[in-house]
Parts: C-alpha cells; structure tokens; sequence
C-alpha cells in the first residue's frame, strides 16, 4: 500500500494564516525585508558591475538627499506621488480599480496650463482660484464618466479609466500642439517664464512649500474623510458588498458617481501642483507613470493616507537614488532599476510573511 | 459485534493564533457504522474533520488509519488513504456534466472514456441507491442532485471513509430521507462515516454513535440508543437547557403588512413569485414554509425595499393610526422616512447583512450610519450598542473591535439578529435564522423572536425545519413555485400536510 511509503512525518514547510499581528512585529518584519533587500541587491551590484554595494548605496543615498536642492526635489516628488495616491485611495477602498489617475493628472495639468497662458494678466490671487477650479473640475470630469458609466451601465472600470487615460495623452499632446512655444519646438516651454503668472510663490522662502502645504492638508482631510465621515463610511460598504449597501439604503450608484469625482478631482489637483507649482509647462509626460505607481502606494498604505506618506517618500527616494548611480557609475537606467526592483519585491513580500505564518516541523518534543 | 476501527485521532490539538479550536481531542471512526459529531457553533468539530481531510494539518496529536500512522498533508494524501469529506458548500464546474465533474483532477493515463465513467458512475449509483444522471450538467441540479455528485465524487475516488459536514442543512425532508437511506446502505457496505449535524432528531434518526466536542474540547461519545435529545444537549452545552419553544398568545393583534397580488420578475423574465396575497400581523409569528428557491428570498426583499415588482402588486404598511403606505416602488431609507421601522435579517448574512471587513461597531453603524450630526458619523451609539449585542447574546469575539468575518456562523448572526432587534421593529422579517446555528443559539433566536411577537411587532419568519415551524409561528403560509399554496395555522397544522403543500398547489384547486 501506498501508506507505507509514506512518511510518518509532518510536512516541511506549513504556511498559516495569522489570526493578528502587533503593529510593532508587523513594522519590524517591514524593517527585515528592507534590511535583506538591500542585502541581496548589495550581492547583485557586485556581481554584475563589482561595485562595492555600500558605496552604490552612499551614492543613492546623497542623488536624493545628498543637498538642499535635492532634498526640496525628492519632497516636490514625493508630494506629487502622494497627492496622486490620496485621490485614489477612496476610489480602490471602493474596489473600483481607477487606473485612470495618469490622465486625470493630465487633464488636471492641461486645465492650470490652459489658464496660465489664457489669463496671465489677472491679479494673483484670482489666476490662482481659476486654475485651482479648473484642475478640479477638469480630473473630475476625468473621473466622473467611468464612474457614470459603472454605475449606469455596469461598464468594466479598469478598461474604461485606462482608455481614458490615452484619451488624456491625445488631449495633451493636440495643447501641446496649440501652445506651442518657440514654434517648432513641439513644446510649450516654460510657461510666462519672464512674469512667473501662475507660478506657485515661495514660501518661508522656499519653492515648493506651497506644496507641501497643500498635500499635507489634503492628506489630514482625506484620511478624516475616510474614516470619520459618513461618506467614507459609504464607501467602505459598497467596497465590501454592493447588496449590504442596497440593504441599508445606500444609493451605490450615487456613491460610485461622487466618489470617482472626488477622485478624479484630487488627481486633477496632483496636475495643477505639477504645472503650476513645479514644472511650469506641460507634456505628455507631465504624469509621469505616478498615475500607476501610486496605485501601488495607496494599497500598500491600506488606504491610511499617514501610512502613504512613508510609501511615497522611499520610491522615490529610490527613483533618485537609481538616476544617481546610473549617473555617476555610467551605468545603464537598467541597473538601478534592477535594485529599486529587488527591493520593492521584498517590501511587497513582507507582506505575505504579516498575513500568514510559517511554521517549520517541529523540533521540540 | 465489535467494529472494526477505521481511523484513531490521538490527543489532536489545533491551534489558530491564541485559540486553540481542538484541544487534545480523541476521535474513532469505525467502519459499518455512521458517528454524528455534535458540538455547538465553534466547538471545533469542522476542523477536526478538515484535519482527517487534509486541509489543515495538527499541530500536536497523531492519526492512525487502519492501525497506521499517517501523516494528512493534503486532500489528495486523505483520498489516498480512502478518506473523502463532503464540504458545507459544494466544490463543483458548472459547465461541466456529473460525471466530468466527478474525474476532474483524477491523473489518469490516456484518453477520456466517458462512457467507461459513466458505467462506473452507474455501478455506484445502483449500489448505494443514488439518483444520478451522469450527464446532467451541473447548472440544471437542485441542491440534493449537487450534493450527490459531492458524494459520488468521493466514492468513485475509492474513500470507505466519508465525512458529511451538514449534508441536510440545505435538503428537504424528503432529501433528507433519501440521503440518510443512501447513508444507510454505505454503512451495511463496510463504510465508515461522520455526519455533522445540528438537528437532533436526524442524529438519533441516522446515527449509531454520537460524539460530543464543546469549545474544542472532547467530552465523550454515547451509543445513539443510549441517549436522547435532552441529554445530548446538555452534553453539548454543559449544562441542562431547555428544548422547549414557547408559544404565548399576543392579546393584540393589528394587521401589520399587507401583501396584494405581488408578481416579480426575474431579469430572465420568469416569474418568481405570482399573485401573492396575504396579511401579516402585529403581535404574530408568520412563518412562511416552502422548498428552498420557492421566492421566499424575493417575497422578503420586496418588502424591504430592495425588490421591484410587477404592475399590480402592492405592499401596504399600516401604522398605528390606520395609514396604509405603499412600501412598494421605495428603497430601503424611504420605508425608513415614512417612519417604518423594519428590520430585516437576510440570509446571505455576510453578503447582504453585514460587512465582513468592518468590525462590530461598524456593522452595528450600518443602520444609524446616517443619524450623526453634520458630515461626521457618529460611533459612539453603534460602540455601546455592539458591547450590548455581545453580552446580552453572549457573543463569542475576541473584542467589538474585531472583524466580523472572523467570526463562526453563530456568532455573525447573533451580532445581525441583536442589531436588527435594537432597532425596536414594527415588523421583522428573517430568513432561515437558525441555518447553521447550534441548537442553543437556535433557541435563543427562537426565545427572541417570541419576545418580539409578544412586543407587537409583526413578525415574519422563513424557516426550513418544518416542526420548528410548528412550534414557533402561530399561522404558516407555505409557498410552491412561487405562489401561496396556502396559509395553515400554526397549533393545527401537522408536518405532512404542510410537506405536501410544499410541492403541490392544492389549496387553489380544492377552491376552484
């Protein structure tokens, strides 16, 4: 019989779901997996390009942080990626998969460019409340029509916000066209380079505080939102089951409706942040791919907006950190996406090892 | 006659974080005998079981079989070892017919033979008395046909030993008889089988042995003929309960919900409930009797609010004052502004009562979310309420903090039924309360459903298990495909009769 070839033994390697994890066993096992992925890209650095992995990492260490310049340059980004994943963070604790957000940022940044050019002689003040309504209105549009069309007609979001998003690009590129400036540079240039109208002011003397100001708010308003209001209390419900949400009287199509607004506004706002209060002109590649990255931040974070803020300051301290090396050791854009890749894997896998445990056969008695 | 014992469980101890589910229990399947495994909801009795079925694996303990000891380490090392469990809910295609259904994931060499299948399906079949249409699709099979396929499954795997985790909870009684006949003839086989069950009367019908685990630990097993309901239950709960359902008289009783000529639809166009008619009152029990799948699901969310109907039909809501409102044509909050008060405990517990990602607050919220001042809802009332709900039902959780998802069926519905109650309904609808529910938590929902009645409200209650139904409600409206085959009462009624009138409309033509 088969059963005798079998070992009375128990299996190697059993893997169990945990029934709870203390916060602080959770961070620290968070805290291993960044140790050991900066272990094994050490190993790979010095295997492909025999690079002493520390002085690789010294190097990442100051193309992000290595001057105040550069310090302002992560943060700038690290704002923008945030405010992208605070506008999705209501949308996929909904479980709508909005993977629109690079257009909506797009759209946003067309509408603040559009006002810059448009209306550059009106007083500060107003030029700012028109291109502030703009951005908002233009990624809530943006947001609002898949929402519209889920809730209406049961359509797929994931296709629909993602096709949006080449709608966006086409869009950019027709202003782009428009805009133009010198002719035939296929470029807008710096927009009012000589009056800086519609340019974020300094404050506290430095450039980019405004962003600051304006993410971190919206970070402390969105996660009250979410988890104070009755609003976010909506979308929590319709997230986990549609039919709770019909059965306590939940409208679940007024509640996708808003919330892809809202959505799509905040992402509109991350556009206007990214012409006016950083890079001054507008292209195609104005979003940047943050649409799709932050979509990682945001479900990492478990939608706790707090949380996003750390998510979005390490990619792209690395995102720094790998042009840096790339830079000065004359590799290829390649390598450092290799260790920012090897050590995103061990962030999202620590994961697995919070939620389940792995018991190993027992040695004692 | 001493059996022969198939499987020893020795000291299995079974932890899940802090919570140990078995502990060091002891368990023997002997062959040609059926053993009912009884224990209250979270006793640990499908763990046990999913131990010898290989889905999880002992951290402490030993399991011999046929005197061996073995190591389970997945369902395929139990189906070797001729151990076959039949689960709560059915793993099966669709799409696919029986007796694809039945060889899927079987690794045997070359071509497919169907008709080699089918004939071996059919020597199983006529063996054990199964009814089996080897090349029905699944998606044509009512439950009971579904649910044979599970066993044949298991079978045609060669198991001797076969676990049944609440085979009747979804059957008719006819369904059921015919299982328990099917049971029978595998045990007269040689066959060794565990039948998990909260229904007394099936375990001193079905089984030789009973087995009692209560919160994880073994308390000790008795020969069937040794015992009875009674003393079972006090096995199982630990101290002596009563198994009687009381049945006062309400000295009031006001017509409540009228129901007219209700028709609905599915999306498919096929009629699911057709001219409706009845009157649910104040101060009653409706119990409302019928197999599974008959509208009951259509006919209790019409009247909550999350059905539409066809032209015609109507649903009025009396209130105190002798206004009728139509509640037909509303959603769930516009009953609610009118000022109805109904509370409703749908079947689909996680599904459509509850959010299994929220904790017991938060579910506790889900019906006053909107009552809070400004933008901002207000928890501190669903708090104190969640911490009512579990000490006055005695809710087993690690704290109101906790999802409710990871809780056992018991408990999930304890914390819908406390919250539904709190509302203080004029009407409360519930659709098979019990389902699941060990016979302690039953009665207490039995006891809760009375004290309501006795309150005023109207109360309606869908219910499978017919002589519960007899004991509880005071009238019982039996639904056949969709239409009302008539309204019996209560006290009078006998279980044949209501048994019929679940699958035959006769009380239209004895009108006619």
């Amino acid at each position: 019989m088969s059963v005798n070839e079998r070992e009375h033994k128990e299996p190697l390697i059993r893997i169990s779901k945990r029934t709870g994890i203390s916060a602080p066993k959770a961070w620290g096992i968070r805290a291993a997996a960044l140790l050991l992925a900066l272990i094994v890209a050490g190993l790979v650095i010095f295997a492909i390009v025999k690079l002493s992995p520390v002085k690789v990492y010294i190097t990442m260490f100051k193309g992000a942080l290595g001057s105040p310049r550069r310090i302002w340059v992560t943060v700038r980004d690290t704002m923008m990626m945030l405010c992208v994943a605070i506008g999705l963070a209501p949308a996929f604790k909904m479980r709508f998969w909005n993977i629109g957000a690079e257009g909506q940022v797009l759209v946003g940044g067309i509408a603040t460019a559009f006002c810059m050019i448009h209306f550059a002689a009106l007083p500060s003040p107003l030029l700012f409340l028109i291109m502030i309504v703009a951005s908002i209105a233009a990624g809530g549009i943006w947001g609002i029509i898949p929402g519209i069309f889920k809730a209406r007609w049961g359509t797929n979001e994931t296709l629909f916000t993602l096709m949006m998003n080449y709608v966006a690009i086409q869009l950019t590129s027709y202003s782009v066209a428009r805009w133009e400036n010198p002719p035939g540079s296929n470029s807008v240039g710096i927009i009012n380079q000589t009056t800086k109208a519609g340019w974020f002011p300094a404050v506290f003397g430095q450039d980019y505080m405004l962003n600051v100001l304006i993410v971190m708010t919206l970070t402390v308003l969105m996660f009250v939102y979410l988890k104070y209001s009755k609003q976010g209390y909506e979308i929590s419900v319709v997230g986990d089951s549609e039919n709770t949400a019909r059965y306590a009287g939940i409208s679940v199509k007024k509640v996708y409706i808003r919330t892809m607004a809202l959505s799509g506004a905040i992402c509109g706002i991350a556009g206007f942040l990214t012409v006016s209060g950083a890079s001054h002109t507008i292209s195609t590649a104005t979003a940047g791919g943050r649409g799709f990255t932050a979509i990682i931040v945001a479900w990492l974070a478990k939608f706790n907006t707090f949380v996003m803020i750390l998510i979005s300051f390490l990619l792209i301290f690395l995102e720094k950190g790998a042009v840096e090396i790339a830079s000065q050791y004359n590799l290829n854009e390649y390598a450092s996406s290799i260790i920012t890749g090897i050590i995103l894997f061990f962030i999202l896998g620590s994961e697995f090892f919070i939620n389940y445990k792995v018991n190993f056969r027992h040695t004692h008695s | 006659m001493e059996l022969e014992t198939a499987v020893q469980m020795k000291d299995i101890t079974k932890r899940f974080g802090d919570v140990a589910a078995n502990n060091k229990v002891n368990l023997d399947l002997r062959r040609g005998e059926i053993l009912s495994l009884l224990g209250e909801n979270g006793s640990g009795k499908t763990t046990l079981m999913n131990m010898l079925a290989g889905i999880y694996y002992p951290d402490e303990g030993q399991i011999f079989v046929n005197g061996e000891e073995v190591s389970i380490r997945s369902p395929k090392d139990a189906y070797d070892l001729g151990i076959g469990m039949i689960h709560q809910h059915f793993k099966l295609v669709d799409v696919f017919t029986a007796a694809e259904n039945i060889v899927l994931g079987l690794e045997e060499k070359g071509k497919l033979d169907r008709r080699a299948i089918a004939a071996k399906v059919k020597e199983i079949s006529d063996r054990y008395g199964f009814d089996i249409d080897p090349n029905q699709k699944v998606y044509d099979m009512t439950v009971s046909q579904k649910q044979t396929v599970e066993i044949v499954k298991v079978l045609y795997r060669g198991a001797d030993i076969l676990i049944l985790d609440e085979p009747t909870a979804v059957l008719t009684p006819q369904e059921t008889d015919k299982l328990f006949a099917v049971m029978r003839n595998m045990k007269a086989d040689g066959k060794a089988l565990v039948i998990i069950t909260h229904k007394l009367h099936e375990v001193m019908d079905v089984s030789d042995r009973v087995a009692v685990l209560r919160k994880g630990e073994y308390i000790g097993d008795v020969a069937t003929k040794d015992t009875n309901p009674q003393k079972l239950t006090d096995m199982m709960v630990g101290r002596a309960v009563t198994l009687n359902i009381d049945r006062p008289k309400a000295e009031h009783l006001t017509e409540r919900i009228e129901v007219q000529h209700l028709t609905v639809k599915d999306k498919d166009g096929i009629n699911r409930l057709t001219d409706v008619s009845f009157t649910a009152m104040g101060g009653e029990i409706l119990g409302i009797a019928g197999i599974s799948g008959s509208g009951q699901k259509q006919l209790l969310e019409a009247i909550a609010g999350l059905q539409s109907a066809e032209d015609g039909s109507h649903i009025l809501y009396k209130d105190e004052s002798g206004a009728e409102h139509e509640l037909l044509g509303k959603n769930p909050l516009d009953i609610a502004r009118l000022g109805v008060i109904l509370s409703f405990v749908p079947e689909d517990r996680l599904g459509m009562g509850l959010v299994g990602d929220m904790d017991l607050t938060d579910n506790m919220l889900l019906r006053s979310y909107l009552t809070g001042r400004g933008v901002f809802a207000d928890r501190r009332g669903p708090r104190k309420l969640a911490a009512t709900v579990v000490d006055e039902l005695e809710v087993v959780t690690p704290s109101i903090a906790t999802p409710v998802r990871k809780l056992s069926g018991g408990n999930v519905q304890k914390v819908l039924v406390g919250r539904e109650i709190a509302m203080n309904p004029t009407v409360l609808m519930s659709a098979y309360a019990v389902r699941g529910l060990d016979i302690n938590t039953s009665y207490t929902i039995y006891n809760l459903m009375t004290e309501q009645k006795m309150k005023g409200v109207a109360v309606i209650y869908v219910g499978e298990d017919l002589d519960v139904l007899l004991e509880l409600c005071d009238r019982i409206l039996v639904l056949c495909g969709g239409q009302v085959s008539g309204i019996v009462d209560g006290r009078s009624a006998t279980k044949d009769q209501i048994g019929l009138m679940m699958t035959q409309l006769q009380s239209k033509e004895e009108q006619a």
